[in-house]
């Protein structure tokens, strides 16, 4: 196997005794992989006795990060690797998608909800207002020629209040 | 009414409606190769209208939103329109999220609009 550009003690949630469980899964930038991704996160979740909507929120938002560093951090079918990182801590879930791939030149202008550098594509220019909308906090970090990482936080068990 | 005809467990038409059973999952994967076969029984069997079945259809993120959009822009040119049907709630969610329901008809799976 290729030698990958990163190295296990880059890896965040290492010397962190308080997270309760930590993953990571390194996948090829293909699109077969998005449903793996959602899979794994939906079984390392469980500990948190998610509800269907906690679930089916986790689901949507690592699709979208996974599918954009297919689409957009690797286009026209170049290849790489996609990096999901998720750790536990205190119930909730924090997780990080990583890609080695061509980075956001104007991230403000990317997270704008309907804007899409790939309409021919038929992308909805709705994958960040989806990560925003489905988890409590979100951040994207990018470099251009470098890569894109998303993190996000989602809080389990709590008090319903909005929809 | 013409007769229908089932082309195969995905894809129907009857007269100028065409009929598509979306997957268990729709995501950037499987919205890809559904959006080119959907546009190729548009071409060749001259349909104006597509109605797209989520019965089956448990997971849809913001790649389904792009397969019922492209599709509207496509009809909607020549007077077609798109439906969505058998829609569950949490899909129905993230439709209304985008806005496309100003586009493409939703009816639930109870037949509530």
């Amino acid at each position: 196997m290729k030698k990958e550009n990163y190295e296990l003690k880059d890896v965040f949630w290492v010397d962190d005794a308080a997270c309760s469980n930590a993953m990571e899964l390194i996948m090829d930038a293909r699109s077969e992989n998005e449903a793996l991704a959602r899979m794994a996160v939906s079984a390392f979740i469980m500990e948190c006795n998610p509800t269907i909507e906690e679930l089916e929120d986790v689901k949507t938002a690592i699709s979208e990060a996974v599918t954009n560093s297919i689409v957009h951090g690797y286009p026209e079918g170049r290849k790489g690797k996609v990096f999901l990182r998720a750790y536990i801590k205190d119930n909730t879930l924090y997780t990080e998608v990583e890609d080695k791939g061509v980075g956001i030149p104007d991230i403000s202008k990317a997270m704008q909800p309907l804007f899409t550098t790939r309409p021919q594509d038929e992308r909805s220019g709705m994958g960040f207002a989806f990560m925003e909308a489905f988890t409590d906090r979100m951040s994207v970090e990018s470099r251009p020629g470098e890569g894109t990482k998303v993190c996000m936080e989602k809080i389990f068990g709590k008090e319903i209040t909005d929809v | 009414m013409e007769e229908g005809k089932l082309i195969d467990s995905t894809y129907a038409i009857f007269g100028r409606y065409l009929m598509v059973k979306m997957p268990a999952e729709l995501d950037h994967h499987n919205a890809t190769s559904l959006r080119i076969k959907t546009d190729e029984f548009i071409m060749d069997n001259k349909v104006d209208h597509v109605v797209f079945d989520f019965e089956d259809t448990a997971f849809m993120d913001s790649s389904g939103i792009g397969v019922l959009m492209g599709r509207y822009k496509k009809l909607s040119l020549f007077g077609g329109t798109v439906s969505a049907i058998h829609v569950k709630p949490r899909i129905r969610k993230i439709m209304e999220m985008s806005g496309v329901n100003s586009f493409v008809e939703i009816i639930s799976e109870t037949g509530r609009k």
